[in-house]
Formats: structure tokens, sequence, C-alpha cells
């Protein structure tokens, strides 16, 4: 099973950083929006998934019961998803802004500031 | 908890709310962007004055123990980066005073300002790498708005730049910190030094390695990860330029050398000789790049870039002076870079244009201005007995020390193009005569002047008072060399919750 998942999560991430190098800003928002699903896989499957019991502490004993399942990850990714969803919002909005306002939706034609 | 830690993040926090609750309150806004700065700088000195002499401190927030809970440490390093970003704080929050324009005040830009300190001030105090990540990405969000704010072309397109290559950082360091917690099983710093020690996985170290390189690379912008620098820096109000130029980048600077002097030391002759070369390329790269330019802002953008070689070199010779060297670096540049810029403020309030062909005759109008530009530019190329001379000879002796000829070489040949590119504005924008009569807008330019005299004054009492410095950063350097201080604080903390 991670076989698979190393494989779809190293597509996602050949994905992304292939729209970011495309001219076109739409296509660079859609990659890093992949670039941030990626980490947050590779997150997810490179600690160790494990089934197991809840990681709570039952009443009288002073850890879980093993194997339990590491919460962890899962709090890192929650954390990473709420943060990655703030940022797309902004950059779409700001793109949207700079569409606006050049008119073009090619990279290659926002030059001016590096004359 | 300790609260000394925690209060260079919550008074920018809480300064921050303040004024978003009085929105429309224009003069409220003014009013709390300088208390809320001065209070910060207060307490990063009280801070820093209580780790002179007490030691590291460390804290638990929530009181859970670690490596479960988020520790804040904070050691002589961590303690002198937030001193520097509350001085950033208090002459940036001035110097907007008299050159920020109202509708700019009206959206919002002095909360968005003490939120990215409250970010910078957090990155600088975690003792928890996936904390780092939420901390630059607090700051960074603050300042995607703020270099975006005012909506001219120039801004957005730096910003789309800015804002892409920082987030494929932020993409980078997550990924780093997801195998390194599937490799080693905690975030906790502290937890970290001493775990990745025991790990025998070279492999994976070395890849942990290059990929927290490559993120804290982009936003420190180092060879060849800078082209977001020169692209963007110049484009948003000078105020906004200085502050990034002065401390952001220096953030990614504070993460690499907390990351390669606590984490990745088990191959130094690999890691740290790579950094070397790269700094070496950065410092040569930047000030070339600096000679070409002809707009006052670029010129110092791309001379950013060359200066940022010099703190990296500091790391990559990795030698208890290099160190101190590095850091006393950081503190120059942060003070003169930032000068600078102001000066370059000033100078377009009294001729209209950051083109260095439309300027001239500065020194003739406003000879004062004129000297105040010629102490930071000295100091930046080394000049004795400024400020920047000292943490150059600092850098270039461990170079020599270390039997690194090559870099200290290429550290004094930079010094001097870099002389050479201030001499270029000096010549162009100070000296020459104007081609076109100028008329000076001196609207609250006592705002703007203050705090480029406060800094002067700090490059020259720096020079001219080195030694407590140099004890401070040497201190602070053996710290990071041998971080058992800083690991016994996260545990003592830790202990004393059990």
């Amino acid at each position: 099973m991670e076989f698979i998942w190393a494989i779809v999560i190293g597509a996602l991430y050949a994905a992304g950083l292939y729209m970011i190098m495309r001219r076109s800003i739409v296509k660079i928002i859609l990659g890093l929006a992949l670039l941030g699903y990626a980490a947050n896989l590779l997150i997810f499957i490179v600690s160790n998934l494990t089934r197991g019991n809840p990681p709570l502490v039952p009443p009288g004993a002073t850890a879980p019961i093993a194997p339990y399942a590491d919460p962890l990850p899962q709090a890192l990714i929650l954390t990473a998803i709420v943060i990655g969803f703030g940022v797309q919002a902004f950059t779409i909005v700001l793109f949207r802004r700079a569409y606006r306002s050049f008119g073009a939706d090619d990279i290659d034609e926002l030059r001016t500031t590096e004359r | 908890m300790d609260i000394l830690i925690v209060l260079p993040v919550l008074i920018p926090f809480a300064t921050s709310i303040v004024m978003l609750l009085c929105w429309s309150r224009r003069d409220i806004h003014r009013f709390l962007n300088v208390v809320g700065a001065v209070l910060l700088l207060i307490a990063s000195l009280v801070l820093l004055n209580s780790v002179a002499h007490n030691g590291v401190h460390a804290t638990q927030l929530g009181n859970w123990p670690a490596p479960f809970g988020i520790s804040f440490v904070a050691d002589l390093f961590s303690a002198i980066m937030v001193v520097i970003a509350g001085l950033t704080a208090v002459v940036g929050a001035v110097y907007s005073l008299g050159s920020m324009d109202q509708a700019r005040e009206r959206f919002g830009y002095y909360p968005l300002l003490h939120t990215m300190f409250m970010g910078i001030c957090g990155a600088f105090l975690t003792g928890d790498i996936f904390n780092l990540y939420v901390w630059f990405e607090v700051l960074l969000i603050s300042s995607f708005v703020l270099m975006a704010l005012g909506g001219e072309r120039a801004q957005l397109e730096g910003s789309i730049k800015y804002v892409t290559l920082n987030l494929l950082s932020s993409a980078l360091f997550l990924s780093a910190v997801g195998i390194l917690y599937g490799a080693v099983g905690t975030l906790n710093m502290a937890d970290l030094a001493q775990q990745l020690s025991l790990l025998d996985q070279p492999g994976i170290v070395l890849t942990l390695a290059m990929l927290f390189l490559v993120a804290f690379g982009i936003k420190a912008a180092i060879f060849p990860l800078f082209a977001w620098l020169p692209a963007s820096y110049h484009t948003p109000p000078i105020a906004v330029s200085a502050i990034f130029a002065g401390l952001l980048t220096k953030v990614g600077v504070y993460s690499l050398i907390r990351v390669f002097s606590l984490l990745f030391v088990q191959n130094i002759t690999l890691t740290h000789g790579l950094i070397l070369i790269l700094a070496g390329l950065t410092m040569v790269t930047g000030v070339l790049g600096a000679v070409a330019q002809n707009e006052f802002r670029r010129v110092l953008a791309f001379h950013s870039i060359s200066q940022i070689g010099y703190m990296i070199m500091g790391l990559g010779l990795f030698t208890q002076l290099a160190l101190a060297g590095a850091i006393f670096y950081i503190m120059h540049h942060t003070v003169v870079k930032m000068n600078l810029f102001l000066v370059s403020g000033i100078v377009h309030r009294l001729r209209g244009s950051y083109e260095l062909k439309d300027l001239g005759d500065v020194y003739k109008t406003h000879p004062w201005l004129a000297i105040l530009f010629l102490i930071s530019a000295f100091s930046l190329a080394g000049f004795p007995p400024l400020f920047g001379f000292w943490a150059k000879l600092m850098l270039v002796q461990a170079g020599l020390q270390a039997e690194h000829y090559v870099i200290a070489a290429t550290a004094l040949l930079v010094g001097l193009l870099t002389a050479f590119s201030m001499a270029k504005i000096w010549a162009e924008a100070f000296w020459k005569k104007a081609p076109t009569p100028a008329q000076p807008n001196t609207r609250n330019l006592g705002f703007m002047v203050a705090p480029v005299v406060g800094l002067t004054l700090i490059t020259i009492a720096v020079g001219l008072v080195t030694q407590p410095f140099y004890d401070l950063m040497v201190d602070a350097a053996n710290q990071l060399a041998d971080p058992s201080a800083y690991i016994a604080a996260v545990q003592s903390a830790s202990l004393a919750l059990r």
C-alpha cells in the first residue's frame, strides 16, 4: 500500500512543479495547491501509519494501550490544510487583481520590475 | 510559564488586535503603532539581559512537557535576534508615520506590520520545528499583504514572484518536517538534536539537511535561489522595503544557522563545506548584480543578497569566531541596510525619483543627508572604525584561522566591490549636478529623519565601543557550538512540570 502511495505522492510533486513552471498564472496557483496536497499526503504516509487503539490513556493507566494510532501527523496535516487554505485564498485574490490590472495571464509579460 | 519569553510574541499580537478593534481610527493606529513597537523593544531588551545573566530560558506552552508540548526557547542568539526585531519595529514604526500614505494606513497597514513582527518573534523563539513552520506562515501571509498593499502595478508583479517562490519554499519546508517526523518521531528541536545524533541513517539525514537548506535558502535569498528578491523588494513603499531587507531575510538566515548548528552537524565537511561554497557565490553574484543596477532601491536590494553571503559564510566556517562574526554581521546588516533604504526614501522625497539618472545635487542642498548616507555606506563596505569593519574583520579572521583562504579573499574583494557600488550611488545621487530642478516635499520629514539619525548613531557607537558586543556575540556563538545548554534548558523546563 505504501508503495502505491509513494508513487501517487511523487506524481503529485511532479505535477505541481510542472504547473509552477508553466507561463500561465492560473496554472501556477494550481501547481502551488498540488504541492501543498503532496506535502500533506507525504506527512501522512511517511510517519508509519498504524491501525490501532485510539491514543487515549485509559483511567488508572499512565500510557495508552499499544498498539495505538499516532495522532500527531493528523494534527500536523490539519494545521497545514488550514494554513494552505488561507494562503491559497490570498493567492487567488492577488492573481485575479493582477490579471485585472495587466490584462495578461502570461508570467513572461511581468517583467517591468526586473529592468 | 516564563512570561518573559512569550512577551515578544504577545505584545505585537495585542497591538494588532486592539488596532483591528478600532479599524477606522487612523489616529489610534498611528499612536498604538509606536507604543507597541517601543514596548516590543523594551521587552526584547529585558529578555536579552535576563538570558545574558541567567543562561538559556525555556518554557513549555500550555504546561505540556517536552517533547509533547511546544517549547519556547531563548538562548543568546534568539534573544539577540528578538532585540534586532524590536529595533526594526521601532525604526519602521516611526518612519512609517512620516512616509506612509493615508490610503494604505486606512487599509490596515499598521495592524499588518505588527502581525508580521509577531510571526518574526515567534520564529526566533520557538523550540519546535513544526511550530517554526507555523510562525513562518504567520509572517509570510502578513508580508504578502504588506508587499501588495496599495495595488500598484509594480507591487503586484513583485508580489506574484515573491508569493510563488516563498510558497514553494514553504511546501519544501513542510515536506522536510514530515520526513523528519517519520524518521525520528519527534519535532521538538532539543529532542531532535539528541535523537538525530543516535540515528544511524546518514542518507536520510543528509536528504533532510539538503531539503532544509533549499527551503530556508529560498527565504534567506542565497545563491542560486534569490531570484525573487531583486524582483520584489524595491516595489512596496520604502518603509516596507526597509523592514523586509533589514529583517525578513534574516529569519531565513536565523533558521539556517539554528538548524545547521543544532540538528545537522553529523557530516560537517559535506554540509558546511557546501554552505561555504554557496556563501562565496552568493557574495559575488549579489555584489555584481548591485553594480549593474541603475535604480537606488534596486542597488540596495541586490546588495542585500551579497551581504547574506557573509552571514552564511560564518555558518559554513562553523568555528566559534565565525559564528560570532555571523551573528554580528546579521546585527550590522539590519542596522545599516535598513538605514540605506530609509535614506533612499528621504532622497525620493527631496528629488521625486529613485532613478539614479534623475537624481543629483543632494550633497549641495542637504549635506547632512549625504553625511548620513556616507557613514552607512562606509560601514557596509567595512571601513574602520565603523560597525561593519568589526563584523567583517571577525569573519575574515575566522576564515584565515580555518585556513579557508579563498573565501577570506572573496570576502575582502566583495568588500571592495561594495565600496564601488556605494560610490556609484554617491556620485550619481549626491554629487553630480541634477538634470532637473526638484520640488522637495518636506511634509512630516522629521519622522523620517529621526530614525536615520538614530541608526547612524548606533553604527558609530557600536564601531567605537565594540568590546561588550564582541563578548556577547562570542557567548552566543559558544551556545550555538555546544547546544548542551539549549537541550538542558528545555529538559529542566519539562521536568518542572512533571
